[in-house]
């Protein structure tokens, strides 16, 4: 059910462009995912199905790119991958610094699609 | 001969126009020297109950309103304003978070202008409240001792999006395998700047400190 809303706003984004560019059919979307999203690739494609049943979209494949989480540090201003999933504190590596901010790692960003 | 297949740049992030609407609601607040704070938390984390006790130490000192979002009921609304804080309740209609549109309307409708301090108790869930921006000065989160000290791992943006982070039901931690340590270990690997406080919104425990805190940083915007 989370993946709802999400979808939801991704196929009005792609329905708007697709009608500003006479698209006959939707083929594929290319999104990149941050990898702070909770949501799985399989779920997402699903509920895309469901909701653009009918429509210009369906059938279309959702190939997803997950951006990685990316921190700035705040000392040095270096920024560095981080896996935020297994519970490790992420130091700088270059100055070894605790405080950081996020640069990219929770986007939905549509890319592009591919139409006939 | 079939059509060839074009490419359409799109380029658009799909949480943009919520963020945009985030960002205006959140200016238009801090003009009407209004205060919104973002609760979010799971089911059964005792969201209401915090509130309650909250609301107890707070309530002598600002006009607070409470915007209870809830996918279909009006039991937690009746409790709060049992208690006798204003609440209405928002019933989201299956969906499972509260978007900056949503909180609009609901300012709105209880006339937000008239209070010190909002806030909006979000739909029970780690993921969909933690995705879109609502326009509050404060994201706050609890997370209660019987969730488990896993839960920054499971849920990293929710973690990463709330500046304060209340450990409720701190009355159970003997009872429990919950491992304190470990679990801010776990949050400070997300979140470095999190404020963590340690309550018990059922024996009173922290409560005081929590209160104290959240007033100083209402009065920080409100003035």
């Amino acid at each position: 059910m989370h993946e709802l809303p999400v979808i939801n706003s991704i196929l009005s984004v792609v329905l708007k462009h697709a009608a500003a560019n006479q698209v006959k059919k939707v083929v594929a979307i290319h999104l990149q995912v941050g990898e702070m999203s909770d949501l799985e690739d399989a779920w997402m494609q699903q509920y895309f199905d469901y909701l653009s049943k009918g429509g210009l979209a369906e059938g279309a494949v959702l190939k997803i790119e997950r951006i990685p989480v990316v921190m700035r540090c705040a000392a040095c201003g270096h920024t560095y991958e981080v896996n935020v999933k297994d519970g490790t504190k992420p130091l700088c590596p270059e100055c070894g610094g605790d405080k950081h901010s996020l640069v990219s790692g929770r986007e939905y960003f549509i890319k592009n699609m591919e139409v006939l | 001969m079939n059509d060839a297949v074009r490419i359409i740049e799109v380029k658009e992030d799909i949480l943009a126009d919520n963020a945009l609407m985030a960002k205006n609601l959140n200016n238009a607040l801090t003009a009407s020297k209004t205060f919104l704070m973002n609760l979010m938390a799971s089911p059964g984390a005792g969201k209401t109950t915090t509130l309650l006790a909250t609301l107890a130490r707070i309530g002598k000192n600002l006009k607070v309103g409470v915007m209870e979002a809830d996918i279909d009921s009006k039991v937690d609304a009746e409790k709060i304003a049992a208690a006798g804080t204003e609440a209405i309740q928002i019933k989201t209609g299956g969906f499972c978070h509260m978007d900056a549109t949503m909180v609009k309307t609901g300012l709105d409708a209880m006339d937000s202008k008239r209070f010190d301090l909002v806030i909006l108790e979000n739909v029970g869930n780690l993921v969909c409240p933690a995705e879109f921006e609502t326009g509050a000065h404060l994201n706050a989160m609890i997370l209660s001792i019987p969730e488990g000290d896993d839960k920054p791992l499971k849920y990293p943006l929710m973690f990463s999006v709330c500046q304060v982070l209340l450990i409720n039901k701190m009355d159970y931690l003997p009872l429990s395998d919950f491992n304190l340590e470990l679990f801010k270990e776990r949050v400070r690997a997300i979140n470095p700047d999190m404020t963590i406080f340690e309550i018990s919104a059922k024996t009173g425990q922290g409560v005081d400190a929590w209160a104290e805190w959240l007033m100083a940083r209402v009065r920080n915007v409100i003035g």
